[in-house]
């Protein structure tokens, strides 16, 4: 790629960001709050957020920068394999359909707003809320660096060189999310998905019709893995347990992150949430078609350093400079979003969660989004300062391994909704067995997320974070069969908050 | 019990044999692409079924 700056690309580029910065400050006035000195309001957006504005906020929250990039890479590299975005995508929302209005109503009802919060109110006990809640924020630090490394990839293609633009970007987002809270975050996200949508469209009908057609692109991508020797645009039979594993795993880990959390308990009820379930696959649909922006590069014959070039060097190479511009505006805008919610939601996790509770049980409501709002740039700042400062390798591994350890507050979130039988050890035992037996399976497997297990001679490979989930239940019936129900101190705490 | 449609994207998507192969094609997309983005609207479809057969609480 040439460092060449092309100035209609960077005038566009400027113009956008400039944009969504002014919404950014703006937002503090949008749908005003009486005053934004509470955490229902900087944290949550005052719970109040309709159908289109939580479409617009979880769309631009779930599917990330990093998603724009990685996504179509994955499927470049290694083809069929890379998709299990695609079904991943598909089966999270009759999921959130099912559980996520019940977690909202008990949120709603309560004046819960975080995981942590859900926890505690539930079970009573402040371990297992303290469990979930630093799984929250360990989970999402390193999804924040991905994002950050996602604008980087649009800012380099922009020909822009150097740390100072992505620092720049960073702080001035680190402001605007302090002053506006979740507003910001939900404005510029209808900027971001529009233009997202118009990028994918664009590209998906553009680009084949330069390149012979959608079978061209298939035949060519076949070839490039056939001459590879690696890969293929159909999955190797040892590829469809991982498969159908990790698109499982992934949805159900999910709606457990902070960051999508956040959007679910912003939204103004239960039927909001189900309508977004109905239309949340909009977005999937763009996504399936992205991924195959993957299959357009090796149609367009590119040649590229890094697979994750794929998609930025697609549009240099094939749209005039102003759309590719556009492009990367749409990306690096894309990144904005969820680093912000992502940020939103682990402050809010640190300040009811820890702050309240273990340093200041008397803290005002006008003190808690004080200190939310300086966690969030914290948080922020501290991801900035990992990409600058770290290997890009380690970002990603430790995202991996967040996969696997949000999926282990799934017990303790979900489960008493529906039933009364689990208890606070039990879950807390459960959580443990899963975080630290699904961590030591990924280290021993150099940081893979598959686990090989042999039944009979035959070996397949399994999602290690469904392995843990297992796990993880598993111990906590074990427990809660072994360990007698007595009225414990965590119990009469659920009493006395309950009155 | 109209809920239980629910399961069917689960069904149809995480049973890979069902559809790991390349013919018949549809505008040029293997079967394995085409069958998987149906599901996206279908699962749409089906959610928005259960939907409207839900109790409305707000």
């Amino acid at each position: 790629m040439t460092a060449n700056i092309d100035m209609s690309a960077l005038a566009v580029f400027i113009f956008f960001f400039v944009l969504v910065t002014a919404m950014g400050f703006f937002a503090s006035r949008w749908r005003r709050a009486e005053s934004l000195d509470h955490l229902d309001e900087w944290g949550l957006g005052g719970r109040k957020f309709g159908t289109w504005v939580t479409w617009f906020l979880v769309g631009g929250d779930f599917y990330t920068a990093y998603t724009v990039i990685a996504v179509p890479a994955l499927v470049y590299a290694i083809g069929a394999y890379g998709f299990f975005a695609l079904p991943y995508t598909i089966i999270v929302y009759p999921l959130v359909f099912a559980v996520m209005p019940l977690l909202w109503k008990a949120a709603k009802e309560r004046g819960y707003v975080t995981a942590g919060d859900v926890v505690r109110g539930t079970y009573g006990s402040r371990a297992l809320e303290l469990a979930v809640a630093s799984t929250g924020v360990i989970a999402t630090m390193p999804y924040i660096a991905l994002q950050l490394i996602g604008m980087e990839v649009a800012i380099k293609a922009l020909g822009l060189t150097g740390e100072m633009p992505i620092i720049l970007a960073f702080l001035v987002l680190a402001l605007y999310t302090y002053s506006s809270g979740l507003r910001a975050p939900a404005l510029i996200a209808f900027v971001k998905d529009i233009m997202i949508y118009i990028v994918v469209l664009a590209a998906i009908i553009v680009v084949p019709s330069k390149l012979g057609g959608y079978s061209a692109v298939f035949s060519a991508a076949d070839a490039a893995f056939e001459a590879k020797g690696k890969g293929g645009i159909l999955l190797d039979p040892s590829q469809l347990v991982p498969y159908v594993t990790l698109a499982l795993g992934s949805a159900l880990a999910a709606f457990m992150y902070p960051h999508t959390l956040t959007g679910i308990f912003a939204s103004s009820g239960a039927n909001t949430i189900r309508k977004n379930a109905v239309l949340l696959p909009a977005y999937t649909l763009l996504l399936g078609l992205l991924a195959l922006l993957g299959y357009m590069g090796h149609a367009a014959g590119l040649q590229l350093q890094s697979n994750n070039d794929v998609v930025p060097t697609l549009f240099k190479t094939l749209f005039p400079g102003w759309f590719a511009g556009f492009a990367f505006s749409a990306i690096a805008i894309g990144a904005l979003v969820p680093a912000a919610v992502m940020s939103i939601g682990a402050a809010n996790l640190f300040t009811r969660n820890f702050w309240k509770v273990w340093v200041n049980p008397e803290v005002t409501p006008a003190g808690e989004a004080q200190v939310a709002k300086i966690t969030s740039m914290l948080v922020k700042v501290g991801a900035l300062l990992a990409i600058l400062m770290l290997p890009t390798q380690f970002a990603l591994d430790l995202q991996l391994l967040g996969g696997l350890w949000i999926l282990q507050t799934l017990p303790a979130l979900v489960f008493g909704l529906y039933t009364g039988w689990f208890r606070a050890p039990a879950l807390l035992a459960g959580w443990a067995a899963g975080f630290t037996g699904g961590s030591a399976l990924v280290w021993s497997d150099g940081l893979k997320p598959l686990h090989a297990l042999a039944f009979d001679g035959i070996t397949v490979s399994v999602y290690t974070g469904l392995l843990a989930l297992a796990l993880n239940v598993v111990v906590a019936v074990v427990v809660n069969l072994v360990v007698p129900a007595k009225e414990t101190a965590d119990d009469r705490l659920a009493v006395a908050e309950a009155e | 019990m109209i809920r239980l449609l629910l399961l069917a994207p689960y069904i149809g998507l995480l049973w890979v044999p069902f559809y790991n192969f390349e013919e018949p094609k549809l505008f040029g997309f293997p079967f394995f692409y085409w069958y998987q983005l149906a599901w996206v609207p279908l699962t749409s479809l089906i959610t928005y079924v259960v939907y409207r057969s839900v109790r409305h609480d707000g």
